[in-house]
């Protein structure tokens, strides 16, 4: 299985870098939401220092679904998802690759926008053990739950306006853990933060476990 | 390039590779496959005609194992599709409407990735790229750039590449130019007498005629003709009593 999600993971990663979809487009995305934030909360400096870690995460969470979709947009164009299905690869490690080079992207996104919060926000970046843990935890939860509603919706005409409403509420508990343990990582007090991380990573490795026993049969369905 | 004729010898030697009785398949409520009676012996290669809609194309997903069997008897390379039609799949390959190749991707990376999932190696994929003449500077085109027939080659390396038992191929031939087509069919015949089982849907009559042992023709999703492709009378006879007995 984790030859196969390696093989995948590969491929996908090697996709994005020669379609540069994720540098042209999930990116500049992200940033502009940070802006736009920035610009409807900039009057009331203090609202927007307060609201920064939620701002990230809701900028994280709208990019990630645009990353979801193109990540199943080129399976479904010209029947690679057929070729898919008859190599042989276990469900389970084309779940597991799909979530990693996600996984991959939505880091290398999530570093840029803390830079983005630190420039445009004034945020004072702190607490990086629990900054670290907390972006590892996040990432892998919402690629697990990215990667397991993308196959569903992948074989459906209306998938591209259906997967936000199916992520989106499946992801506000990770929304809610990872805004407060931000908080508490640019707040110095990371104590309070350490249980938020810890119930994202529980988060994660929950869905990536279901993911891997469910992706065999919403792969036959997509 | 073909399939390790060793498989072919032993105990399942002799056993039909399609063996299909009365086999309906479902597309959501339309039974596009109706009671479909076929035995495909190993090496034949079988050519399906019959109008659109004629259930030619779902009949080669059925033996893919990307459709499901509703009822019938449906048995592929000795796997019982009713029951794990994934079994079957890394054993086959199929040539669909679609290439399957991913449009940003090189031709070189697309058929070096199929080929790994398919469990061959780069040297296999390195000479299916060769053979269909897609190798040298095509070889690091992204495939969005190639033209239709250049795609083509591109997947049929790919379906090369994975040494597959049983070859199913629909209307392989749409969009190649006149040596791409020769070169298919040679392709073809020579995977036959390496061993390999190959299943032609095609609207060209003249050209897959003149490739096949043996020609099928469906309508209304059963089978209404087989009989031994024209000029080949020496052609291989299915275990169920060959041309004729669907």
């Amino acid at each position: 299985m984790l030859r196969d999600a390696a093989l995948i993971a590969g491929k996908d990663l090697r996709l994005e870098l020669r379609s540069r979809v994720g540098s042209g487009q999930v990116v500049p995305f992200a940033v502009l939401v940070l802006v736009l934030f920035g610009i409807a909360l900039d009057p009331d400096r203090g609202v927007l220092d307060d609201a920064t870690p939620g701002l990230f995460w809701v900028a994280v969470l709208f990019s990630a679904i645009l990353a979801v979709q193109r990540s199943w947009a080129v399976e479904s164009a010209d029947g690679a998802r057929d070729n898919l299905r008859l190599s042989g690869l276990s469900p389970g490690g084309i779940f597991l690759g799909k979530a990693a080079a996600l996984a991959v992207q939505l880091l290398v996104l999530e570093v840029l926008l803390l830079v983005g919060v630190a420039v445009l926000y004034g945020a004072r970046l702190g607490g990086w053990p629990l900054l670290a843990a907390t972006v590892v935890a996040a990432t892998a939860g919402i690629a697990a739950v990215g990667s397991l509603y993308g196959v569903l919706a992948a074989g459906l005409r209306v998938r591209d306006t259906l997967l936000p409403l199916l992520v989106l509420p499946v992801l506000a508990p990770v929304l809610i853990a990872a805004t407060r343990s931000f908080e508490a990582a640019l707040d110095g007090s990371q104590a309070d933060g350490w249980p938020w991380a810890g119930l994202l990573a529980v988060f994660a490795l929950g869905y990536l476990a279901g993911g891997i026993a469910a992706y065999g049969p919403l792969l036959e369905e997509s | 390039m073909a399939a390790d004729p060793r498989r072919y010898r032993g105990e399942v030697a002799m056993e039909p590779v399609i063996h299909l009785r009365a086999v309906v398949s479902l597309l959501g409520r339309f039974p596009a496959l109706a009671g479909v009676d076929l035995d495909v012996a190993p090496g034949e290669i079988v050519v399906l005609h019959g109008p659109n809609g004629a259930g030619k194309t779902t009949l080669l997903r059925l033996c893919a194992g990307l459709v499901g069997v509703a009822a019938g008897e449906a048995v592929v390379l000795g796997h019982d599709l009713a029951g794990d039609r994934r079994a079957v799949r890394r054993r086959v390959a199929l040539l669909g409407h679609g290439s399957g190749l991913y449009e940003d991707l090189t031709v070189a990376d697309n058929v070096r990735f199929w080929a790994r999932a398919a469990g061959a190696r780069n040297e296999d994929a390195a000479a299916a790229v060769a053979t269909l003449g897609v190798g040298g500077r095509l070889a690091d085109v992204a495939v969005s750039r190639l033209s239709a027939g250049q795609r083509r080659r591109a997947a049929l390396a790919c379906l090369v590449a994975r040494r597959a038992e049983l070859w199913l191929l629909d209307e392989p031939h749409a969009g190649l130019d006149a040596d791409g087509r020769d070169l298919l069919d040679d392709l073809v015949r020579r995977a036959a007498a390496a061993g390999a089982t190959v299943v032609v849907a095609s609207h060209e009559h003249d050209r897959s005629e003149a490739l096949g042992t043996r020609v099928v023709t469906l309508a209304g999703g059963v089978v209404v003709g087989d009989e031994p492709a024209p000029g080949r009378p020496d052609h291989p006879v299915s275990p169920s009593g060959g041309p004729g007995a669907a």
